[in-house]
């Protein structure tokens, strides 16, 4: 047994604790929460070896990397929390590459005084959902700043992966003809979070639909290797999202109001406030372009997946000069789905 | 969804437009004015222009309450909230309207503005309750729809005795401005805009009702149907306006039955009396000054009125030389028309309010329909 005594360390308060600048300033108090709750929740080899980096072999292929910051406000909603949606967004973007996701970074700023409880909250959230991706967090940072510069927190994650061999998934591959398929509802995320913001002050049982796509499109790129395009309507939602693949593949699209599927809650809730749900952001949804003989082989494989079960066939691609995204109305007209511009506001009349 | 989605099925529409083509006779043309942003929302984002036959031309009118604030008393907005310290609490609509010095309500918040986007007035008056120590100004707009519950907040505001609490009202009235149209040179003498009926204001007539557009019909031999907000309403109204311009009838009939009554809301008419007042005259963006065609706060609740608080002075501001907002609100040009349209004025850069709101009319058709002008 070592004579040596080792000094008393009192734990993190977890539960009246607040985050202070000591927590950033590289010292005791720093490497005590990066231990206590960090290296605690997401537990890896990568991490435990205690680096500034994080090492590990590369597969031969073409490598993905994607990052992405969240600055979600609130912190919590119904359906997720900063925490979860932070690891899903990236794993996402990693794959609509169609790649495996191998790996992710998380970077934290912390704003002095906030709760620690809360923190770990969305830590556990994030292990628990990097978990449940099989893709572990193997490296990250902590800042801290002053109370009043931030807003609470805020979450960068990086991930890496590796596209199978034969596969090449890129916005600038939609071709005239091709089909336009969505993995299920339209804007359930973006309908949550608005309506959990404090001065809207309505009810809803809508949940965001934050989720890990990646298994998903395993499936999809298994059963067609040749997809086109694939993209996740996070912000600006399905409208946006189009409309920047229409610009890169220099294309029009026509979409078909009828085929969207949106929940009647949402489209409801979507009414009271004046919003579009086509612009409306989506966190677990996925938009897949497809030759057109491949859009029921990939529907069918989409539907067996439970992310999928709602997908449809909402459209196709058209040559066009101007690179509009237009939509045969429920009502026979036509019109432009037009990029979101600005914010989305409510309208008064 | 039920009791928005039976408004907008496609089957009832075909029907609807197969009878307008049916009853519309090819000797003549129909212009029809939908004085609602509401009614030019709804037309563009449903494609209806593609259900209806050549000779039926809509003409969008000036009913979009962002669009016809002027330039003036935005940057009145913008001074409180950059110059005076308040919170400016605000539709969201208000936000992006270009104002003076390259300025929006937007820009100005950037730049340090305490502007918050409120929902309605109740939020502006939680916003004053909560933070005491800060004078509040709610910057009203809009038409007969908004003003009960700006009037509303007034009464509430006395009642608790908030002290930092004021509306800068530019509250505006529908009939005023109808009658400023019909009355213009251009409709009444020249005939340069044919101008045959109007689609009527779906929410401002459940306030104010039917009755005040009788006179329309009557004076000026204008057919009026009142119209809801959705497609369908609007393809029914211009039935509607079709056959009564078929048969030679001049009335004013009420598609929005479900919603509007000859009398509208009495209750909520006796409050906005209660509380506010005609002013002699007010500029309106591209009308210019309109005889009796807003509201100002009365002097019993002067307490609250920010033009008295603060000592608001107007100012006059001309527009954009090539900006054509003045002649497209009163339906002279359309806004493919405009020198400045979908060139150096778009939504992400509007240089004229009809640009700003998604009710205007260069707005509307800037993001819904202008794959017609790149086709033709």
């Amino acid at each position: 047994m070592s004579d040596v005594r080792k000094g008393y360390i009192r734990p993190v308060d977890f539960k009246h604790g607040r985050v202070d600048m000591t927590h950033g300033s590289g010292g005791r108090a720093m490497a005590q929460l990066i231990e206590e709750l960090f290296l605690a929740a997401f537990d890896n080899d990568w991490l435990r070896a205690a680096n500034d980096q994080a090492c590990f072999a590369v597969q031969s292929g073409r490598m993905v990397m994607a990052t992405d910051s969240h600055v979600v406000s609130p912190l919590f909603f119904p359906g997720g929390d900063i925490g979860c949606l932070s690891v899903h967004g990236t794993v996402n973007d990693v794959a609509m590459s169609g790649a495996k996701p191998l790996y992710l970074s998380a970077s934290f700023i912390l704003e002095e005084g906030f709760p620690l409880a809360d923190l770990k909250r969305i830590v556990e959230s994030m292990a628990h959902a990097a978990r449940e991706a099989g893709v572990p967090i193997v490296t990250g940072d902590t800042k801290v700043v002053e109370q009043g510069k931030g807003d609470g927190v805020f979450i960068t994650t990086t991930g890496v992966g590796v596209v199978p061999a034969g596969v090449n998934i890129s916005g600038d591959r939609a071709r005239p003809g091709d089909a336009i398929l969505v993995s299920g509802t339209l804007g359930d995320h973006g309908v949550a979070i608005m309506a959990q913001r404090e001065s809207l002050g309505f009810e809803t049982t809508i949940q965001s639909d934050t989720a890990a796509l990646h298994e998903l499109v395993a499936r999809m790129v298994e059963a067609v290797p040749d997809i086109h395009a694939l993209r996740d309507p996070t912000r600006g939602g399905l409208a946006t999202t189009l409309n920047e693949i229409a610009r890169q593949s220099g294309v029009g699209m026509m979409l078909r109001e009828e085929a969207l599927p949106v929940r009647q809650e949402v489209e409801a809730a979507c009414e009271f406030l004046g919003l579009d749900p086509l612009y409306v952001a989506n966190e677990g949804k996925l938009i897949c372009i497809c030759a057109p003989e491949h859009a029921e082989a990939l529907l069918e494989v989409m539907r067996t997946h439970p992310l999928g079960r709602e997908a449809a066939l909402i459209g196709s691609v058209h040559a066009d000069p101007h690179h509009f995204v237009q939509m045969e109305t429920g009502f026979g007209g036509k019109r432009i789905v037009d990029w979101l511009t600005g914010e989305q506001l409510p309208r008064i009349c | 969804m039920k009791y928005i989605n039976e408004f907008r099925d496609g089957k009832t529409a075909r029907h609807i437009a197969a009878a307008i083509a049916r009853e519309t006779r090819a000797d003549r043309r129909y212009h029809i004015m939908e004085f609602c942003g509401g009614h030019t929302h709804a037309i563009s984002r449903y494609g209806l222009s593609d259900l209806l036959p050549e000779n039926i031309r809509l003409i969008h009118g000036p009913g979009c309450p962002v669009c016809v604030l002027p330039i003036g008393r935005i940057d009145n907005a913008i001074d409180l909230a950059l110059n005076r310290g308040v919170i400016l609490a605000t539709y969201g609509d208000c936000l992006r309207v270009p104002a003076s010095h390259g300025l929006s309500l937007l820009k100005a918040k950037a730049r340090g503005a305490d502007v918050r986007m409120v929902y309605s007035s109740a939020d502006a008056l939680k916003l004053a309750q909560d933070h005491p120590e800060r004078e509040v100004v709610f910057f009203a707009i809009g038409f007969e729809t908004t003003t009960p519950p700006t009037a509303v907040a007034l009464r509430q505001a006395e009642k608790m005795g908030l002290k930092n609490f004021t509306v800068f009202c530019n509250h505006v009235l529908t009939p005023a401005a109808i009658a400023n149209i019909l009355e213009s040179p251009e409709v009444r003498l020249h005939g340069t805009v044919p101008l045959d009926a109007f689609i009527g204001p779906a929410h401002v007539s459940t306030v104010i009702g039917s009755q005040p557009y009788e006179h329309f019909a009557e004076e000026y031999e204008k057919p009026v149907v009142i119209a809801g907000f959705e497609p369908l309403d609007v393809m029914q109204a211009i039935l509607m306006l079709v056959r009564q311009l078929n048969e030679g009838r001049a009335e004013v009939e009420n598609e929005f039955s479900r919603a509007v009554t000859r009398e509208g809301n009495v209750k909520a008419q006796q409050l906005v009396a209660e509380v506010f007042e005609l002013r002699k005259s007010f500029e309106w963006r591209g009308l210019n000054e309109v005889p009796y065609s807003a509201l100002r706060i009365k002097a019993k609740y002067s307490a609250y009125d920010a033009e008295r608080r603060f000592g608001i002075e107007y100012r006059s501001v001309a527009d954009n030389k090539a900006c054509e907002c003045g002649a497209i609100l009163r339906g002279l040009k359309r806004p493919q028309d405009c020198k400045l349209f979908g060139t150096v004025c778009t939504p992400e850069n509007p240089m004229g309010s009809c640009m700003v709101s998604s009710e205007g009319a260069c707005a509307a058709h800037y993001t819904y329909g202008r794959y017609r002008d790149a086709v033709a």
